[in-house]
């Protein structure tokens, strides 16, 4: 799946001719451990699915790449991508189905994540909730809110991940607001926390499984670089909202394995 | 009227399950009741509006009709966006709950005002924006809601609002209820300042100055309804009274209504008209030094009619 989405992306922003590209390469591992991996009926209409936020909107095109992998998506829609009147924009809406949340506006998504969770508790859905955030959005007192009030009310059935590549739209985040230890400030909270390879599915699969301590939401704080699996824009800030040409997108995909 | 509003709430959530209120740690004295009777649909999460509405919207996904309580100018503003991203774009039925609208929190000072509340709320096409007049009223108006899909705003005044007798309660949709006949002039308001409505246009009366209706907007619509126009075109002169800003709110409603129904009556809008008004007091002296005061409005209804104003 990892392979299938990285091609898509290049292949539709080039399309698309729209940025954030480097966003949606740098969460593919951490889309395939959840949508090929860990999640129950994704994206499906089933009541008992687990659920998923993307905190972080701007990342969509890697949703509907896993949309279209699972088949809930067909190519000629994700070919749609940011086109006049198509559901698939630069962030996610719940108009297209296999999205639940419409997202975009940073911090917002764990307090419904945390909303689903309780909800879904209270009514005996043994369905598990996952937010997928930035770690810009980390800024965002919000999420700090939901952070305590997840940890009150021991809600085990939510894990956030949190894509930690370091940069921000206009720098590093170490720079604009420093947040040393973030695995350590979610276990402050009360959190489960850690530490991962957001580029090692089968690492991040280990990690997703239900949680081992049952009282306490889980954290995963996964170290991710942003662009990866293209060398030219590993981890540069430009590739946040650059736009590709024909000519980079061919050099993109020779460095790309083959789609299988 | 937030008594009546939790009353309310636990007479719809004995019969309806999906009710479920929540507070970002206000409402002392008020909510518990609902508390200890429905303790699995009561929650306070902190103070943290911008997350209880986002909580609330989650809930809401799995089936919940929350009702998520602050003072009205927390409820309003601090979760604005929240409320725009979550219940108003996935039409969720989420209700907001602002207790205290315009300056029943007046001697708390600027911060506890809400004079735009309505207006903002109103900018929003997809939210029912409701503001009962009296308890009675938010009774029928809270049962009302239960059948609405979609989100809501519910401004109710603090405590000591007087009940309206000749409203009897009665709510509608997008339906103004005429609680005072009379051939000279309309006043029509909203929220709890009614009350000063109906003191005006009783003192004009018996003064002998002028014949005022009296009329309540309890459902502040995107766009004028059929039966507003209507009613306004019965009248000459109308006089709008509102606790809040007027540009937007009911003042504005009244001014869209007239024209969008190519009516021939004059306006004046009584309501807030400068940044925050008076600086603080009780809602008796604030309604009075903005102009809001039943003797204030008695003054502009009579100027109106009188070709005056």
């Amino acid at each position: 799946m990892a392979r299938a989405l990285r091609r898509w992306i290049i292949e539709q922003s080039l399309a698309s001719n729209v940025g954030h590209i480097g966003s949606a390469l740098g969460i593919v591992e951490i889309m395939t451990a959840l949508w090929a991996g860990v999640m129950k009926d994704p994206g499906t209409g089933e009541p008992g699915r687990d659920r998923f936020v993307l905190g972080k909107g701007h990342a969509a095109l890697a949703l509907y790449g896993a949309l279209r992998f699972r088949g809930l998506l067909d190519a000629d829609a994700f070919h749609t991508y940011c086109g006049d009147g198509s559901a698939l924009g630069v962030h996610p809406e719940h108009a297209l189905p296999g999205v639940d949340v419409s997202t975009g506006s940073l911090g917002q998504a764990l307090s419904i994540g945390c909303g689903l969770a309780l909800g879904l508790r209270k009514k005996g859905v043994g369905a598990r909730i996952y937010a997928l955030l930035s770690d810009a959005e980390l800024n965002e007192g919000q999420v700090w809110e939901a952070a305590m009030f997840a940890a009150h009310h021991r809600l085990s059935n939510l894990t956030v991940v949190v894509d930690l590549n370091g940069l921000q739209a206009l720098g590093r985040t170490r720079d604009v607001v420093a947040l040393p230890s973030p695995a350590a400030i979610w276990k402050a909270f009360g959190w489960d926390a850690r530490d991962v390879d957001g580029h090692d599915v089968e690492a991040l699969v280990g990690a997703l499984a239900p949680p081992e301590v049952p009282d306490r939401p889980r954290a995963l704080v996964a170290r991710t670089v942003l662009g990866k699996g293209v060398p030219f824009m590993e981890d540069r800030l430009e590739w946040h909202y650059r736009n590709l040409t024909p000519e980079l997108a061919r050099e993109a995909l020779r460095h790309l394995d083959p789609e299988p | 009227m937030r008594t009546a509003l939790i009353d309310s709430l636990m007479e719809v959530a004995a019969e309806d399950e999906r009710v479920f209120l929540l507070t970002a740690d206000l409402g002392w004295g008020v909510v518990e009741r609902f508390a200890e009777r429905y303790p699995d649909r009561f929650l306070n999460v902190g103070v943290a509006e911008a997350n209880m509405a986002g909580v609330a919207t989650g809930l809401a996904m799995t089936g919940y009709v929350p009702f998520i309580y602050s003072i009205a100018s927390f409820a309003s503003m601090r979760c604005y966006e929240q409320i725009r991203n979550g219940p108003v774009l996935h039409g969720l039925p989420v209700r907001v709950v602002g207790v205290g609208g315009g300056y029943a929190y007046g001697h708390a000072g600027p911060t506890h005002f809400a004079l735009e509340d309505l207006v903002i709320a109103r900018a929003q096409p997809a939210m029912t924006v409701l503001v009962p007049a009296d308890p009675p009223q938010v009774r029928t108006l809270v049962r009302a809601t239960m059948g609405l899909p979609g989100p809501a705003y519910i401004r109710v005044g603090k405590g000591g609002n007087p009940s309206l007798p000749s409203l009897h309660g009665r709510f509608a949709f997008g339906r103004p209820e005429v609680v005072r006949e009379g051939r000279d002039a309309l006043i029509l308001a909203c929220g709890s300042v009614v009350h000063e409505a109906l003191i005006a246009a009783d003192r004009l009366e018996k003064e002998g100055r002028s014949s005022t209706a009296v009329a309540v907007l309890a459902h502040l619509t995107f766009a004028p309804t059929a039966a507003l126009i209507d009613l306004l075109a019965r009248y000459a002169c109308v006089v709008t009274l509102e606790e809040g800003y007027t540009a937007g709110g009911l003042g504005s409603l009244a001014a869209e209504a007239i024209a969008q129904g190519g009516l021939r009556c004059r306006l004046r809008t009584c309501g807030v008209t400068r940044a925050f008004g008076p600086v603080s007091g009780s809602e008796a002296y604030m309604r009075a030094a903005a102009g809001l005061d039943a003797a204030s409005v008695a003054r502009t209804t009579e100027a109106l009619v009188a070709g005056r104003a």
